[in-house]
């Protein structure tokens, strides 16, 4: 358990659930990214408050890794994991497509599915939930990434 | 919809999305091989297995939970007029193969969509391909499984 971060964990947790209550209180909106992404296509209505949120979204990892570097992981995040390194572009390219094909289909991602979801107690977001992460831990022992 | 557009309505997004970037870089959740090494679970009988992301979701959750309840007791969010919850709630084969093959992506990469898109705050020009290619399989995906607000959209015109 050479990576365990139990206490950094729980405080970024809460500051990711902070925002989706945020949200929901706030706009009635689910702060799941692959939604706020996906809707941002034809024939989206509203763009505006989509663009605002991933921008600062950008933002705050930038200033969230300025101010307490310490706390995450910056020396990691400087350079890619070689799959991102530029040699493997097939790879990632299917990456990407099936998880932009699978979220639009399966309605939600980690964040939609996984802390609004299962937060709203959503039958469709328990199975999500369980199948994504079954068919990812499968997947890497498959290809044997790490 | 000029209430999207309003001044309070957008400040939320915005608030919303910088503590959510804040949360995944603390969380740690933005590096790919933090989460694969969650997702390794070959790696439990030699030690080297990486829990993290289950306190990240532990918290997350908790925290949801609440604002889900306090959520109840309103009739309406601050600045709209409802909540926009998801209305088809039957467990149907789109959300078991949607899952799946995103399960796949996020096993091969060890980024989902919020990683994917607050990693351009550390090496955007790597992230090109994948996000043209989670932009292009999402647009690909809306002509099989229309959402709520496309559903919508077709029985009003």
């Amino acid at each position: 358990m050479e990576h365990f971060s139990p206490l950094s964990a729980a405080l970024g947790g809460a500051l990711i659930g902070l925002s989706a209550a945020l949200l929901w209180l706030g706009n009635g909106r689910i702060a799941g990214i692959s939604g706020i992404f996906g809707q941002l296509l034809p024939p989206a209505r509203t763009v505006v408050w989509r663009l605002v949120f991933l921008a600062s979204l950008v933002l705050g990892t930038f200033l969230a890794s300025l101010l307490f570097p310490a706390l995450g992981n910056a020396p990691q995040l400087v350079a890619p994991p070689t799959w991102f390194g530029g040699g493997m572009p097939l790879w990632i390219a299917i990456a990407g497509l099936l998880t932009g094909f699978g979220t639009k289909i399966g309605n939600g991602c980690t964040s939609g599915h996984g802390v609004c979801g299962l937060a709203r107690l959503s039958n469709r977001s328990f199975v999500a939930v369980g199948v994504f992460f079954g068919v990812a831990i499968l997947t890497v022992a498959i290809t044997g990434i790490v | 919809m000029t209430k999207t557009l309003s001044l309070p309505y957008l400040a939320v997004a915005a608030v919303s999305g910088l503590i959510f970037g804040f949360g995944l870089y603390i969380s740690q959740m933005v590096d790919p091989l933090k989460v694969l090494h969650f997702l390794d679970f070959t790696a439990i009988p030699t030690g080297g297995w990486d829990p993290s992301l289950a306190f990240v979701m532990g918290s997350a959750l908790i925290v949801m939970f609440v604002a889900v309840r306090i959520g109840k007791l309103r009739q309406a969010p601050l600045f709209d007029t409802s909540f926009h919850e998801p209305e088809f709630n039957r467990i149907d084969l789109p959300l078991v193969a949607g899952a799946a093959l995103f399960g796949v992506g996020w096993g091969m990469s060890g980024i989902c969509p919020g990683p994917a898109i607050s990693l351009i705050a550390f090496w955007p020009s790597n992230l090109l391909i994948y996000l043209l290619a989670l932009f292009v399989g999402s647009y690909g995906g809306s002509f099989i499984i229309p959402s709520g607000r496309d559903k919508r959209l077709a029985v009003a015109q």
